[in-house]
């Protein structure tokens, strides 16, 4: 089908290859009519479109050119050609045609200038040096990286860099000039760094900051020239001060300036500082020809960020299609990255607003500085300056313009007060990084606002609802505040149940009961909640008290457990099945793919050794099943607090290194536990020599070859709080192996907490991993036949829960998404596409009900 | 369309198992029946205010002292069953205009549901 092109559009040519350039592409593909149009973008580096915002990563986090190419898929598109390393050299307006370097003529209906920048240099004798550097493509660092390597070489140690700019970029170069092995001296003309975006008690916080790294930092200082050693290269820089420092590689991060030549040479309107003047429309003077970031001079301003070139990339896409969007400029802040210390602004940080209050914290031990900048009556936040500690900058950024609702002081104290006996973490460490939440603030809701549980902290202090990692953390500092304070620790599980899990554990055991009604109407009050429901579920399933799914047990499954699948964000689920040892036949990975392509699933390889599915609907779970089970595939448990996987390396089947065969015992393993049910998730690896290649020391259960036979370690995890497994025992037979691991996990099962992984559970075992080692190897309690009988029970009774579901009618009703219209399913659910997949929808994003759609839809414009 | 309080039949109370939701389709707004122990039967928005997703029908039936209650399976909210309150927001703050559920009335007739705006 080919639909006509609006007037507007047709040929066009985009001059300048960088950021700006991709968005507009982007944008064009994703919103103009399918055929009729073409655009062809020309640019002078060699490369694709980069992301030079995170360029020093190249540098200092070693990251490819390719890490940082834009979505490349764009040029893959036959209505766009990219030109690389080809500059355009002529622009005639009257013929409408570009022509390049190389003598490529362009004609074009709509010409769009994003030429961007060049890196400004002070006309210093010796710039040209071998040896100086600019700090602005990814051809400038991958040369100042070469240099630093040959250089050092030459010379026979590390070099002595000096960076001349102490702005952002100018301290992003020195950091990275640090991590190539070279010191680093920052020198500034201004009075204090980051004189474009700080304050001058910012500026000096940072200093300190800075110095701290090693970092030479001279301010008020210019460089006045270069000097050479004997063969040529530089060598020394003289400073205004009349000192000179050893310069043997040199950065130049002085400032921008917008590449404007073109059009200057072709007569367009240029801006009294540089830039081609644009209206609001990003139309220049001459109505073909449009210009977008750095190169674009609005109301007088070039800017030298990238958002607002991508908001006028957006404007110039939206006008070519003939729409009426007009280009503002909104307030942006800076954040400095790269260099390992936090700093940012945003707004008006120098209070110039008429009746502007600052409002300052600084604390010199902490070596924080936190300024906002407040309307005369205190209450509308005008901007902020934030260094040592820019956690608060993200959460007031947004709220630039606006009331804050509260004393501004109140924003920028620090919680504060003297340590707690009896307390590990000094006050002023952050538990919830999420939230930025510290000790202190954990300890002052208990002895401050009264909270009493960690629920109550929680809602108190915000810590922990986020990603949730610090949770155990927070419930330690509460409990030992709690005790300081002479309130008694409960240790009910929740208001139904008075006692911790493993004590019910037990009394379940011994009364052999089998029902949530039993065991509430013997040991506990109420109907129960989603703390302690789900610890009965696993309780019952532990001791076998029948299918997850049974009619009677149904109501205390979590959804994971009781669709047998993972809760996704926009309420559907994951599907994992089990793949044991990581082992997998091309016809099983066939099948997979398979169902995953005629279902529209989003898939990924699993940290643990599966393959994930993402987005199946509850009402697609059966069916998605169905085939799973068919193909040979099983319940992977990967929504339980159960067995999740066995990693294992390849082992002596292949590997030349590999002592025993760790894949089979992995194998073996996972086929053990799988299904049984524990007080939190737990995850085994096995490596089939010490080169530790599954990373077994990092799992609950780690499993090591040796020459002898196997050692086993206990307690590891990875996750927020990594933990490196403890040896229990060594050279074991492999019957051996399987005994100590069976006991290990019964006693686990029957005394662990809730929600308490084996790490925590070793380190907090009573008496140590030698007393644990004790019960489960040397067999002090005489308990070890009774937890062998355990696990033997679990294995005999194992039965998938994905099979035995799907043949039973009663357990499938559960899988219909709505119980008066069995046929249909959530009309919610929008999928966008990310990277030829995709992802659940935000409001506002180009979706599709059908993931199978959405995936071919092109990409959002908007941010 | 005016808010006449028009009932709509959804199906019968064995449909429903005790202390576990189902999402039911009420004049195509998706609400979250909630079968009670004693066969009471409640009905809240399905639609869960902090997750911004239509699964309140999923999450745990249980008490809270005498409320009835259901606790959000994306993050743990609880909501009172009967009025629909947010007991506990976690911390949170909710996506939508209310962290409260909307309610219906629910009549159970002749072992059939019958759900009505209120």
């Amino acid at each position: 089908m080919h639909t006509s092109p609006p007037p507007a559009l047709g040929r066009v040519v985009v001059v300048g290859a960088g950021m700006v350039a991709h968005r507009l592409v982007a944008g064009l593909l994703d919103r103009a009519p399918g055929d009729g149009w073409h655009v062809t973008v020309v640019g002078d580096e060699p490369w694709v479109p980069y992301d030079r915002v995170h360029l020093s990563e190249l540098l200092t986090a070693d990251r490819t050119p390719a890490d940082l190419a834009l979505e490349p898929g764009v040029w893959e598109d036959p209505r766009t050609t990219l030109i690389t390393g080809d500059a355009v050299d002529k622009l005639d307006r009257d013929a409408q045609t570009v022509t390049t370097r190389s003598g490529v003529v362009l004609p074009y209906d709509q010409l769009v200038l994003a030429t961007g920048s060049w890196a400004w240099t002070p006309r210093t004798e010796g710039t040209d040096l071998p040896g100086v550097f600019r700090y602005r493509t990814l051809t400038d660092l991958d040369e100042l990286r070469d240099w630093v390597a040959d250089r050092s070489a030459v010379l026979g140690r590390p070099l002595r860099g000096a960076v001349v700019g102490g702005g952002v970029l100018g301290l992003e170069a020195a950091a990275a000039l640090q991590h190539l092995g070279a010191s680093a001296t920052v020198v500034e003309f201004a009075d204090h760094l980051m004189n474009v975006q700080l304050d001058a008690g910012g500026g000096e916080a940072l200093r300190v900051l800075v110095d701290g790294l090693g970092i030479d930092v001279r301010t008020m200082t210019g460089c006045t020239g270069l000097a050479a050693a004997d063969d040529g290269a530089v060598a020394t820089m003289r400073l205004s001060t009349d000192d000179e420092i050893p310069a043997d590689v040199v950065v130049f991060s002085t400032g921008v300036r917008p590449r404007d030549r073109l059009a200057r040479e072709s007569g367009l309107a240029i801006g009294e500082r540089g830039g081609v003047v644009i209206g609001a429309s990003c139309r220049t003077s001459d109505p073909a020809i449009w210009a977008i970031g750095e190169c674009a001079s609005f109301e007088g301003e070039c800017t030298g960020l990238v958002a607002p070139g991508n908001a006028m990339a957006d404007v110039v896409v939206d006008r070519l299609l003939g729409g009426p969007r007009l280009y503002t400029p909104a307030p942006e802040g800076t954040k400095l990255k790269g260099v390992g210390i936090d700093a940012a602004s945003f707004g008006d940080v120098l209070a110039l607003t008429p009746g502007a209050l600052e409002v300052t914290f600084t604390d010199p031990v902490a070596r924080t500085y936190r300024k906002l900048v407040v309307s005369d009556d205190a209450r509308t936040l005008l901007g902020g300056v934030f260094v040592g500690d820019a956690a608060l900058y993200p959460q007031l950024r947004p709220m630039l313009g606006r009331p804050l609702g509260a004393d501004p002081s109140a924003f920028l104290a620090p919680e504060g007060g003297a340590p707690e006996p009896g307390a590990d973490l000094p006050d002023d460490v952050v538990v919830c990084s999420c939230t930025n939440v510290t000790a202190g603030t954990v300890r002052e809701a208990v002895t401050e606002h009264g909270c009493t549980t960690v629920g109550e902290v929680k809602a108190c202090t915000k810590a922990g609802t986020v990603c949730g990692s610090c949770v155990p953390v927070v419930t330690k500092i509460v409990n030992a505040q709690l005790e300081a304070s002479g309130i008694e620790v409960s240790r009910a599980m929740c208001e139904h149940f008075a006692m911790p899990r493993a004590e019910l554990y037990a009394l379940v055991a011994a009364g052999a009961l089998r029902t949530f009604s039993e065991i509430v109407a013997a040991h506990g009050t109420g109907r129960g909640c989603a703390v302690c429901k789900p610890v009965v579920a696993s309780i019952l399933s532990s001791l076998r008290a029948g299918h997850v799914l049974e009619r009677e047990h149904a109501g205390l499954q979590d959804t994971n457990d009781h669709v047998m699948a993972n809760l996704q964000k926009d309420g559907t689920y994951s599907v994992i099945p089990r793949v044991p040892g990581g082992e997998i036949t091309p016809e099983k990975l066939v099948a997979l793919g398979e169902v995953a392509a005629e279902f529209g699933l989003y898939t990924r390889i699993t940290g643990a050794q599966r393959i994930g599915m993402f987005g199946a609907r509850i009402d697609q779970l059966p069916a998605i099943w169905q085939r799973l089970i068919d193909a040979g595939f099983e319940s992977g448990q990967a929504y339980g607090k159960s067995l999740r996987a066995v990693k294992s390396c390849v082992g002596s089947a292949w590997c030349r290194f590999g002592v025993r065969d760790s894949v089979g015992m992995g194998i073996l393993l996972e086929n053990r536990y799988r299904g049984l049910r524990t007080p939190h998730k737990f995850k085994v690896g096995v490596s089939g020599c010490a080169r530790e290649c599954a990373e077994a020391r990092g799992k609950d259960v780690g499993v090591i070859a040796t020459a002898g036979g196997w050692n086993v370690y206990v307690g590891g995890n990875g996750g927020a709080n990594p933990r490196h497994a403890d040896l229990l025992a060594e050279d074991l037979t492999d019957e051996a192996l399987v005994a100590v691991i069976d006991r290990f996990l019964a006693l686990y099962v029957r005394r662990g907490d809730r929600l308490q992984r084996t790490a925590p559970f070793v380190a907090e075992y009573p008496g140590g991993i030698e007393a644990l080692r004790a019960v489960v190897v040397d067999d002090s309690e005489g308990i070890a036949t009774e937890l062998e009988a355990d696990i033997a029970a679990h294995v005999d009774d194992y039965r998938d829960e994905w099979a035995a579901a799907l043949e039973d009618p009663d357990k499938l009703d559960r899988f219909t998404a709505f119980v008066n219209a069995p046929g249909s399913h959530d009309p919610d659910l929008r999928y966008t596409p990310l990277r030829g997949q995709v992802r659940p929808a935000e409001p506002g994003e180009v979706a599709h009900h059908d993931p199978r759609v959405a995936r071919t839809l092109t990409l959002e414009v908007t941010r | 369309m005016t808010a006449t309080a028009r009932s709509t039949d959804v199906c019968a109370l064995d449909a429903l198992v005790p202390e576990r939701g189902a999402a039911a389709l009420v004049d195509g707004v998706q609400v979250a029946l909630f079968r009670l122990a004693d066969d009471t039967v409640l009905a809240v928005q399905n639609r869960d205010p902090f997750a911004g997703a239509n699964v309140v029908a999923r999450g745990i039936v249980g008490s809270l002292g005498d409320t009835p209650t259901v606790t959000s399976p994306m993050h743990k909210q609880v909501w009172d069953l009967r009025t629909g309150e947010c007991l506990d927001t976690g911390g949170k703050t909710p996506k939508d205009a209310s962290p409260d559920l909307a309610t219906w009335r629910v009549d159970v007739r002749d072992g059939r549901v019958v759900v009505a705006p209120r």
